[in-house]
């Protein structure tokens, strides 16, 4: 909703498409409980006017802020005693209010102006040439040390990439088959323990383990586990031909 | 019709723009200021009856054919011609504030509006709505804007004094407030 712009001079400009400045959002406010202009009652508007901002978003947006601080002045302006009866008071909402009007003119004209821009919009002239396709790009002329300067530029935007270092394990699933096979050979029936000791290594387990499935995948020996959690048993399967 | 009504006619035919009386008077050197009016005359009576799918319109301190309001559908679905983009809020009342208080700075339109229009004026600028008409005393010699002709053909305006007077409007302001040195 929010279309943050980056400006060189001015740093932020915020602009809203529900509103379109500080005061917008104030005469909605106020046009929203039907208040009096000329009577505003500040305290209730600074803190609608606060919370709105807050709800919006916008407590980071200067010309809101600004707005703001200016009407909580007003709102403590206002709590000063002052004497019944005393006509040199100046209201401290006076001008605020005359910028409130000000700028309320200035919408009524927006309106005026919208309806004569539609109704303009609706009768066309001559000249009208449809939209052409995307021109193709001029011919680039660049010199190599603005090349250069540029791809620094786009350089330095690239964030450093995580790394990753991958080492490589060496697995020995040909020498745990050739193992397996040993074994096969020798017993048609032995355990998972036979194949790996207690002092075997996480590598060692790991390439048993593969040449065990691959070898019962083949058909060369078949696997059982007589309940969960226990050893394998591994039985020798009669040869027999590939599928 | 006489010569002239024809030939002011083809010129503004083949205008893409408004021409204006000066414009037209260019045409034929020969040609008197009374003579050129009564062209004029002769050409935006041939096209002041029911009997045209154009108008010639008085607008932008010129004339101009455009095609009448009750076709603007059927040409945009056909793509023969299409509405421009509608203006943003903050264009239009960027445009409202300077149209009736030009020459003005950045600074007046900033302070009317609450926020800083610099954006929306450059902006304006580019797409020739308004131009600098002069530039401020003071500080730094700031620089005034004003409308251009293109403003009023994209209103539809004769001139500024088409726009509606500011005692017209519902919300009537008490006499102009004195310059703040704020």
């Amino acid at each position: 909703m929010t279309t943050p712009v980056l400006r060189d001079s001015a740093g932020f400009v915020v602009e809203l498409e529900q509103f379109s400045g500080p005061l917008d959002l104030l005469l909605h406010l106020i046009r929203e409980d039907e208040l009096d202009i000329t009577d505003l009652p500040v305290a209730r508007i600074a803190d609608q006017f606060l919370a709105a901002i807050h709800d919006l978003g916008l407590d980071q947006a200067a010309d809101y802020l600004e707005m703001a601080a200016r009407l909580l002045r007003i709102k403590a302006q206002m709590l000063l005693p002052r004497r019944l009866g005393d006509d040199e008071w100046d209201d401290p909402r006076a001008e605020l209010v005359r910028r409130l009007l000000e700028y309320q003119q200035i919408r009524e004209l927006v309106g005026w102006l919208e309806g004569a821009s539609a109704a303009r919009a609706e009768r066309f002239g001559r000249g009208y040439e449809a939209p052409p396709p995307d021109a193709p790009p001029a011919p680039l002329v660049i010199e190599l040390n603005e090349l250069l300067a540029a791809a620094e530029r786009v350089a330095a935007l690239i964030p450093e990439p995580m790394l990753h270092r991958v080492v490589p394990r060496p697995l020995d699933v040909e020498g745990a088959t050739t193992r397996i096979l040993a074994l096969v050979a020798a017993r048609a029936e032995f355990g998972w323990r036979d194949i790996v000791g207690d002092g075997s290594s996480v590598v060692d387990v790991l390439s048993a383990f593969i040449a065990l499935l691959e070898l019962a995948r083949r058909g060369t020996v078949s696997l059982h586990q007589p309940e969960p959690f226990t050893p394998f048993v591994i039985r020798r399967e009669s040869p027999r031909e590939a599928a | 019709v006489s010569p002239l009504a024809k030939l002011l006619e083809a010129a503004l035919f083949a205008a893409a723009r408004p021409l204006t009386r000066d414009d037209l008077a260019q045409l034929d050197p020969q040609a008197g200021e009374l003579e050129v009016a009564r062209a004029l005359d002769e050409v935006v009576a041939a096209y002041a009856g029911d009997e045209h799918g154009v108008e010639l319109v008085e607008i932008a301190e010129g004339w101009q054919f455009l095609t009448r309001r009750e076709y603007a559908e059927t040409l945009e679905r056909a793509q023969i011609a299409l509405r421009p983009r509608r203006l943003s809020p903050a264009a239009l009342e960027t445009l409202a504030i300077i149209a009736y208080r030009q020459p003005v700075g950045r600074l007046e339109v900033d302070e009317i509006r609450g926020v800083d229009s610099g954006a929306v004026i450059d902006k304006l600028v580019e797409r020739g709505l308004i131009e600098v008409v002069a530039r401020g005393e003071g500080l730094g010699r700031p620089l005034l804007y004003g409308t251009t002709p293109p403003f009023l053909e994209i209103l539809g305006l004769k001139d500024l004094g088409d726009l509606p007077r500011l005692d017209e409007l519902a919300v009537a302001l008490r006499p102009p407030a004195p310059a703040e040195p704020e």
